[in-house]
């Protein structure tokens, strides 16, 4: 369902043109995540419940503050805690909400192949229209950061939406304005570059030499990034990548490889096309049939196991 | 708090011990942030955790739980050594230089008059020496032997940096940054805020760490500065309102005091809290306590407080004893009360010792519950496996359960941490049959008046008389009661100076507790909230948020107690001649004729500084004292003791003295003592506390919040966890010599193992927000293992250190 007020700039697997007329004038926008100022308290992850409307299960406690366990279909941000003993023998708790980046240039975009499931928006949100998700999960594969998660419930793919029904309105995302210590904010990306060029130099002034911007150029930067006091070790914030790319299958799929796999599913259904001027029907007899079904049964059981 | 919210962005340096702001008010962190991001402040956490607060902190200094007194008597000896302390602050607006008599005396960490037997001391000895004049006899050179300033050089030279790492197992050098960084704010143009919680009053001594660390913002002069003070974090929404009002025991509004059994004597009762002016030219505020009497007198009985009954002075009941929740639940416990109302309370889950509180609720003949959900102590007689394993054909208490109203289905005030009084207006209409709180007391009483009225009673005139003027009698509003707490005239009130001129007409709002009068013309049900709803209406609902001075004095926003005064003892911001210390945070000055500024003045408004008053106008010296004369139970400086169930063998202060391994003056009923455990048997050391996540026990009926933190878990360090052979996940069972709890092991290095006396300690942390009712996983009472003994002087239980034994499951 497209939005009126924004304009769709780029579509999954759809070659029509993109509207280019309303240009993203006033900037894009950013969410800009301080790990330095967040307390870790969990309200943007209530605060993203209840906006959306969705609540996960009330699961276990698995020996950590992180609840619930995992992002999912039904929490679409998430509270990392990570324990860090630096060099000099002091212990940080380090603690990263997690949740969608908002590339620049999405992987899951590139990957999906059902038309329109993914979008990206002129102010730089990417958004999953799940009425056209085909559940396939290549989006999941598609993501550097492991963001989307399909539901056992519907086999759709889900994740942060940046909130973009309300940004569209002129709001900030539920989770923005949820924070009680600021370490969310919310603007325009170029101010969300400035702000967090003063946060970092407060920063080193605490002692944090290596702090800075994560904004990584692999994706061509992203729409929501973070503040770190080690900008040098991403991978101390629950793993962060600290590289990311889009994955060399998606990219190769998408890339170099497109015009070979069409030229080879075009020749594919010219060689169908003789087959079928030349020799005619394939009929199915009944030892087709009974191996068909042998194969089938094999994949059920473990399933039926699970 | 004696500033409020909005100021510790004011802060240069932030200390946060005894609480964890970031955890248990996050909202309110919001202004440590501020005061990081646009003043540069430094955060400092001292916790026996690594805590969220701590997690965004520029230092955290581990302490063992309960030593709080010998890391903050360090600093004083810090401060004191390194002459690290705002001299004219001190010599000014302290008692520093007032001598002490001369038979007061400390030795062996216990001071003169101590009855061993009786647990208590005769404290007359623990006083000012007083001159021929009257008054207390001073030294300004600070050379008297008994001055205090020497006294308590003397008293806290034994706090060393050594002593420190021995007791606190905090390393020497990370004690020193933090006492450097502490130093810093002597300046008069720095200044040092400390946000403190539960975490020092739910000790044995916890009065006493409070105190400790007010004394010390006094020797650095940070106590009525902005960005300064000592800020208590309420807990509850409101419970600052409950103080207020006076719902302790032994308190009336206002922080007046109910009169003891021995005080049957009315001017008696008045003299001994009219406080007499100890220093010349003292205002000593409480000189005006009969006027605050009265008008709440008349307030609670109307017409029928009169000059003749001593303004319903026998309508008060007269205590023998302190009826703090502890000595109730003893009483319950023997089978001395029949019935208890619980009202917005859950006391098996909140207060120590589970088991005896399960008997002792079983021993009631009824139990009336007002709240707006199940609680645990509704369902104490319900068997919920190990959780609750009661028998319920044992119980034979009748239980009430009548439904309340939650704070967003009423009209009303809540008074934050900062003493504003905020009014709130009903969100949403409740749920099924639910009633106010106002309207379920209110149809009490008017039921037993009218069973008084038909039936007679012992002495039914308390009841018969009291002033109920309410529109409608059985649901009193929550303006009406704001107004009559708040008060008005009851005749045409005329200025005393010009009797011909009426400054205040029969019936009208009174607009302060200045106009408040002791012949029983004003009406004021709590002093201190006088004016809250003046003449010009309801000052509490106002929400201008304009801060025309940008340090965050908006006294346009709601009202502020006491006066909209937003920064207590603010005078104490100013030098002796009323010049800002600081200009760059100018409170109020001095402009040649009156004080005035950014706050309300805490003075007399017109009073010329030359004169001498202090700046501490409710004490009767008009100083900030670091002696507190008979005013705590355990002696007059701060002095550490052992928490009753400790890990050590004897106090390290005090090796040779057995009395003083704990607080000397601590009441413990006979069975609580024999309850407590030994270190051969629970070796390791707990401490209970709040998560953000939950807000204790009704949370856990929310699904959002059982979503987020679902099931109960301890925290224990890596080292422990290694020995028992426990990783993260798994569950271990946590026992106390009164009971035990499994519950799943979050293994962390935030909780360190410290060495102390040369042993290693162990902490174990153990979260409350568990329960057997509810949508998360169901749980065991915390309050299953914790100690039933209170602080010697507020008797709040010692919830933050005990020991347990930990094991794997």
């Amino acid at each position: 369902m497209p939005l009126q007020s924004l304009d769709i700039i780029r579509r999954s697997a759809t070659t029509t043109p993109s509207p280019e007329v309303r240009g993203s004038y006033s900037g894009t926008v950013a969410k800009l995540i301080d790990t330095t100022k967040c307390i870790g308290c969990k309200a943007c992850q209530v605060a993203c419940m209840e906006w959306n409307d969705l609540r996960d299960d009330v699961g276990i406690n698995f020996g950590s503050y992180q609840n619930p366990a995992d992002l999912s279909d039904r929490s679409w941000t998430l509270m990392r805690f990570s324990e860090y003993e630096n060099p000099k023998g002091d212990l940080e708790w380090l603690i990263r909400k997690d949740g969608c980046m908002h590339c620049a240039d999405p992987g899951c975009l590139k990957a999906c192949p059902s038309p329109g499931a993914i979008v990206q928006y002129s102010n730089g949100i990417v958004d999953f229209q799940e009425e056209n998700c085909i559940g396939c999960g290549y989006c999941v594969t598609g993501c550097p950061f492991n963001i989307p998660r399909i539901s056992k419930r519907d086999k759709k793919a889900y994740k942060c939406t940046l909130c973009s029904d309300r940004v569209a309105v002129g709001m900030e995302p539920a989770c923005i304005k949820a924070c009680p210590t600021g370490a969310l904010v919310f603007g325009t990306k170029e101010d969300m570059k400035e702000h967090a060029a003063e946060r970092i130099e407060d920063l080193k002034s605490r002692g944090f030499d290596k702090a800075g911007l994560y904004d990584p150029p692999g994706v061509g930067g992203t729409h929501v990034m973070y503040v770190l006091h080690h900008a040098d070790q991403p991978g101390l914030y629950a793993g962060l990548v600290a590289e990311p790319r889009i994955s060399p299958l998606v990219r190769l799929w998408k890339g170099r490889a497109k015009p070979v796999s069409l030229a080879i599913m075009a020749l594919t259904a010219l060689a169908g096309f003789f087959h079928f001027v030349r020799v005619g029907r394939n009929e199915v007899d009944e030892r087709d049939e009974a191996a068909a079904r042998a194969s089938m049964d094999a994949n059920r059981k473990p399933e039926a196991r699970a | 708090m004696t500033n409020h919210w909005v100021d510790i962005k004011n802060a240069d340096i932030v200390l946060i011990m005894g609480g964890n702001a970031a955890e248990a008010h996050p909202c309110g962190f919001k202004w440590v942030t501020e005061a990081k991001a646009h003043n540069k402040a430094r955060l400092i956490v001292v916790d026996p955790r690594f805590t969220r607060s701590a997690s965004v902190a520029d230092v955290y200094c581990p302490i063992r739980t309960g030593t709080d007194i010998v890391f903050l008597g360090g600093v004083m000896n810090h401060l004191l050594t390194e002459d690290k302390i705002q001299h004219e602050y001190v010599k000014n607006y302290t008692d520093m230089t007032f001598i002490v008599r001369e038979d007061f005396a400390f030795a062996d960490g216990i001071y003169s008059g101590y009855d061993a037997d009786k647990h208590s001391y005769d404290k007359s000895s623990w006083d000012y020496e007083i001159g021929a004049d009257g008054y207390v006899k001073v030294d300004p050179e600070l050379k008297h032997p008994r001055c205090v300033y020497q006294l308590m050089r003397k008293h806290y030279a034994r706090y060393t940096p050594e002593m420190v790492e021995r007791v606190c197992g905090t390393p020497k050098e990370k004690f020193l940054q933090v006492a450097e960084m502490i130093g810093s704010t002597s300046t008069p143009n720095r200044a040092m805020t400390v946000m403190y919680a539960l975490g020092w009053t739910q000790h044995s001594i916890g009065s006493q760490m409070i105190r400790a660390g007010a004394m010390m913002q006094l020797l650095l002069g940070n106590i009525g500065v902005a960005g300064g003070g000592m800020n208590a974090l309420r807990g509850h929404s409101n419970i600052q309102g409950l103080t207020d009002l006076g719902l302790m025991s032994n308190l009336l509004p206002g922080y007046l005091t109910l009169p003891n059994e021995k005080e049957q004597d009315y001017d008696k009762y008045i003299a001994a809290r009219a406080y007499k002016p100890l220093r010349p030219n003292q205002l000593s505020y409480w000189q005006n306590y009969n006027k605050f009497y009265v008008s709440l007198m008349k307030a609670w009985w109307g017409d029928a407080a009169t000059p003749e009954n001593r303004w319903g002075y026998d309508y008060l009941p007269k205590l023998d004893k302190g009826y703090d929740m502890l000595q109730t639940f003893e009483l319950m416990s023997q089978g001395k009360i029949n019935g208890y109302i619980c009202q917005g309370f859950n006391p098996l889950a909140s207060s120590p010792n589970k088991a005896k509180m399960n008997g002792a609720l079983a021993k009631l003949k009824f139990l009336v519950i007002m709240d707006p959900l199940v609680t645990e102590t509704s369902e104490f007689w319900r068997n919920f496996g190990e959780h609750n394993d009661v028998d319920p054909a044992k119980i034979a208490t009748e239980v009430f359960r009548l439904p309340t109203t939650c704070f967003a289905e009423e009209d009303g005030a809540l008074v934050n941490s900062g003493r504003w009084l905020q009014w709130h207006w009903k969100g949403a209409e409740p749920p099924g049959e639910a009633r106010s709180d106002l309207q379920i007391m209110g149809e009490l009483f008017t039921r037993l008046r009218a069973l008084y009225k038909s039936d007679g009673g012992a002495y039914p005139d308390p009841i018969m008389k009291l002033y109920w003027p309410y529109v409608m009698p059985n649901s009193p509003s929550a303006d009406e009661l704001a107004k009559e707490y708040s008060g008005r005239a009851l005749k045409d009130l005329t200025d005393p100076k010009n009797p011909s001129q009426v400054t205040r007409k029969a019936g009208e709002q009174l607009a302060g507790f200045a106009e408040l009068r002791d012949d029983g013309s004003t009406l004021s049900g709590c002093w201190i909230y006088c004016g809250a709803w003046g003449p010009s209406g309801n000052l509490m609902a106002r929400r201008d948020n304009s801060d025309p001075t940008g340090i965050g004095q908006t006294l346009n926003w709601a009202f502020a107690w006491p006066a909209n005064r937003r920064v207590m003892y603010n005078r104490a911001s100013c030098d002796p001649s009323g010049k800002p210390f600081n200009p760059a945070r100018k409170l109020i000055a001095w402009n040649g004729t009156t004080w005035g500024g950014a706050d309300v003045p805490d003075y007399k408004v017109d009073e010329d500084p030359s004169l001498g008053m202090g700046p501490f106008i409710m004490n009767a010296d008009g100083v900030g004292r670091f002696f507190a004369r008979g005013g705590m139970a355990e002696g007059p400086f701060p002095e550490h003791y052992e928490p009753f169930e400790t890990p050590l063998a004897t106090n390290p202060l005090s090796p040779g003295k057995a009395e003083a391994l704990n607080n000397p003056a601590a009441r413990v009923f006979k069975d609580d003592r024999a309850a407590f455990g030994k270190v051969a048997d629970f070796p390791h050391v707990a401490t209970t506390y709040r998560l953000t996540e939950h807000f204790h026990f009704w949370t856990l009926h929310s699904r959002l919040n059982a979503i987020m933190q679902p099931q109960q878990f301890v925290e224990i360090g890596e080292v422990l966890a290694k020995e028992l052979g426990i990783a993260g996940g798994e569950q271990v069972k946590v026992s106390s010599n009164r009971g035990y709890l499994k519950a799943v092991a979050v293994v962390t290095k935030r909780l360190r193992t410290l060495t102390v006396d040369g042993k290693p300690v162990h902490t174990v942390g153990i979260p409350i927000h568990a329960g057997f009712t509810g949508l998360t996983k169901p749980g065991y009472l915390t309050n299953t293992l914790t100690p039933v003994v209170g602080d010697a002087n507020s008797q709040t239980p010692e919830f933050k250190s005990f020991l347990v034994k930990v094991e794997k499951v």
